[in-house]
């Protein structure tokens, strides 16, 4: 028995030996590949689904543009990349930087750069053209203090409902029809209430607030909701006040078991009929394709009412942490991923669109297509459930406070709660 | 002198273990009480000593007051529940049924199921879809005209948490029926017999004889549910997920404050559930560190 203790005791000193030199081998792999060819370490969530499929075709394109690089997976799956970005943060801490990682561009950056933890890559962009390529609203939304950290790969637009043509007729309503306001939504709504179907489906929390989010873009405009993140724009004033009633009409039509489904449920139950109308990023275009449904035949996508002109966006992006092992690697991947070649075959796959301008997009489906359009002549703000809009931080404090008004439903309470997680984050 | 023959090799032999708990247990919850006094509310900064202004700022806060009352409310049901089941189950079969060791394996096998995969589970059996499109326990209600029992299970906001405690009892139940049998079986049937010899009434028997020598097993019972319970993080992040405002607990606080890097707010959930668990553990530790002194 004894023995036993001491051997399984010996045992296990033995394994944190041989754990703590894995550690110190790692570290020294990781600073002597030098410049010239090497390898190029990418962190990133996407590990499986279309972001896997995109990721492949981008390194694939990578691959054949930079032959004497090579591209290392560091990919960390689960929890919607909130696992990943909490192994981010340990390995900057302790000076372990990837060579590259992605993270959504805008404000969720802000941590980064104010920790000194990424390089600033304005030059980068004036070598390259990059900002010729990009629109200049999007270039604004990624500019701090005059510079650029991030390279976006793709774009997605939160604003848009979803409908099904079928459920929209029952109730009486012209699938056709675009409403001017959310009063004109609400008349809708109604109807379909009437019907005896889900007005409007949701999911779990964090697609209230991106729900939240296109109601105060409606009802402020995108001036006025810049204007909540930079501190013009007051949130406990009555402007906000009105938007946050609206918002709470709009819940008061909604599935009651929303905090038991995640995004696809809620969209599901706007393709199998039971809901008419959804509001959700347009990644959720992969579902309709997926089982087949056809754009304004089976199913109608339009800006959320009150957001026409407005493109609610978020990217993600790429950059160049201070000491990366690699940074000739890391400029190779990040030329990869701004290039047309690689934007083409990246956003192809995933489903979203490219960022860059100059990409052919005559093979992309045709939601994209009109996705692609108003990218270019809308106006672009910055989506808050997202990542583009403010800091993890303040995006958690919303969230609570969003989280709170779907259980207790008091408008008063949430206003107060978005104020004090203004006032909490606000720089 | 020789006396270090007697001591020295059992030291040397205890070091490796003292130095690693020292280090990893006791070294680092020193630096956690350190962080929960710092104003280090994000990954940024280094952050500067503020004294207990985190927790100043926490028991004011409402959500938080809120986390600690669904704490609370959990922890009693959990623990009623998995105690007055358990000691049920234990009694009945402490009687010598037919099949008795069919009935033990069946309420004991919950417990081999991990509180993630029994919550994936009990997530769709909970599911707060009333009518017709209920799922789960809410359309098995309505299948057998008991439509009425129907409820938003977990998404209430006042008795929500104790949705949670279902699966929790359901799982648990089955480990304390094992204790308490166990402890039925430790008790010598000369007890039982004398006490009758004296005339004693069953419920006289169970009184004064049989329950005082169950109580050291039902300390052991609310020692080992109560401080599982205080740490309940798991069931509730597959069940409900780490957002939702009517399972909130510390623990969950405390991981949606780490990830979005305010480690002092975090560090300072973790001092406080720590000392919450404390109350509980280091009682019941004294009590059986003197019980071993007086032997």
């Amino acid at each position: 028995m004894r023995v036993n203790t001491l051997r399984i005791g010996a045992a296990i000193a033995a394994c944190a030996m041989l754990t703590l030199t894995a550690c110190g081998s790692d570290d020294e792999g990781g600073s002597s590949s030098g410049s010239g060819g090497g390898e190029v370490e990418v962190f990133t969530w996407w590990a499986e689904g279309s972001e896997k499929a995109g990721l492949d075709a981008l390194v694939k394109v990578f691959d054949e543009q930079h032959p004497d690089q090579k591209f290392v997976n560091g990919a960390v799956a689960g929890g919607a990349g909130s696992d990943a970005k909490n192994v981010l943060a340990s390995r900057l801490q302790t000076n372990d930087p990837p060579d590259t990682f992605q993270a959504h561009a805008g404000a969720e950056l802000t941590d980064y750069i104010n920790n000194g933890q990424i390089e600033d890559l304005s030059s980068m962009y004036e070598d390259e053209g990059w900002n010729d390529v990009f629109p200049q609203a999007l270039l604004d939304r990624l500019t701090s203090d005059g510079k650029i950290y991030s390279v976006p790969s793709n774009i997605h637009r939160a604003n848009v409902v979803w409908a099904n043509t079928q459920v929209l007729e029952d109730a009486g309503l012209d699938p056709k029809a675009t409403y001017d306001s959310m009063d004109d939504w609400f008349a809708a709504l109604d109807k379909v209430e009437a019907a005896g179907k889900i007005p409007l489906s949701i999911a779990t929390d964090w697609t209230q607030v991106n729900l939240l989010e296109t109601v105060l873009i409606a009802d402020l405009g995108a001036e006025g909701y810049n204007g909540l993140w930079d501190g013009s724009t007051d949130w406990a004033g009555s402007e906000v006040g009105d938007a946050l009633d609206d918002y709470a009409k709009l819940f008061s039509y909604t599935n009651k078991d929303r905090q038991s489904l995640d995004w696809p449920d809620a969209t599901q139950l706007v393709i199998d009929g039971d809901a008419a109308f959804n509001v959700m990023g347009d990644w959720a275009v992969a579902a309709f394709d997926e089982q087949k449904k056809v754009l304004d035949k089976d199913y109608v996508a339009f800006p959320v009412p009150g957001n026409d002109g407005i493109f609610d966006f978020l990217a993600d992006s790429f950059v160049l942490p201070v000491g990366a092992p690699n940074p000739d690697g890391t400029e190779a991947w990040l030329q990869t991923v701004a290039s047309a070649e690689g934007q083409e075959a990246f956003n192809a796959a995933k489903g979203s669109i490219p960022a860059n301008t100059e990409a052919d997009t005559s093979s992309f489906g045709p939601y994209q297509q009109t996705a692609i359009e108003d990218y270019a002549q809308d106006e672009i703000v910055s989506s808050l459930a997202h990542g583009a809009a403010a800091p993890i931080a303040w995006l958690t404090d919303i969230t609570s406070a969003v989280a709170k008004f779907g259980a207790n439903q008091d408008v008063d309470e949430l206003q107060d709660g978005l104020a004090e997680a203004a006032e909490k984050n606000a720089q | 002198m020789r006396h270090w023959r007697r001591w020295l090799p059992g030291l040397l032999l205890v070091l490796p273990s003292l130095v690693l708990v020292g280090i990893f247990v006791y070294g680092l919850i020193a630096s956690n009480i350190h962080t929960s006094m710092t104003d280090q509310h994000t990954r940024v900064e280094e952050g500067g000593f503020v004294g207990l202004q985190n927790y100043r700022d926490l028991f004011g806060d409402e959500d938080f007051r809120y986390s600690l009352r669904n704490l609370v409310l959990y922890t009693v049901t959990f623990l009623v529940g998995t105690l007055a089941i358990g000691f049920m189950w234990a009694w009945l079969l402490e009687r010598r049924l037919k099949g008795e060791g069919f009935f033990r394996a069946v309420y004991l096998f919950p417990m081999a199921v991990s509180f993630v995969a029994s919550g994936v589970v009990w997530r769709w059996l909970l599911n707060s879809a009333e009518g017709d499109r209920a799922s789960g326990l809410n359309r098995l209600f309505e299948g057998i005209g008991l439509g009425f029992l129907q409820n938003p299970w977990w998404t209430d906001p006042d008795w929500g948490i104790l949705a949670i405690a279902v699966p929790a009892i359901w799982q648990l139940s089955g480990y304390v029926m094992a204790l308490f049998l166990a402890g039925f079986r430790g008790i010598p049937d000369e007890l039982r017999e004398a006490a009758r010899i004296d005339g004693a009434s069953e419920w006289q028997l169970y009184r004064h004889v049989i329950f005082p020598q169950l109580s050291p097993v039902a300390l052991s019972a609310v020692i080992i549910v109560g401080h599982m319970s205080l740490k309940v993080f798991d069931l509730i992040m597959s069940i409900s997920g780490q957002t939702n405002y009517t399972t909130k607990v510390p623990a969950i606080d405390m991981w949606v404050e780490f990830s979005a890097g305010d480690y002092a707010t975090s560090a300072a959930i973790a001092t406080v559930l720590l000392a919450i668990v404390a109350v509980l553990v280091v009682p019941y530790l004294v009590y059986t560190f003197r019980q071993e002194r007086q032997r």
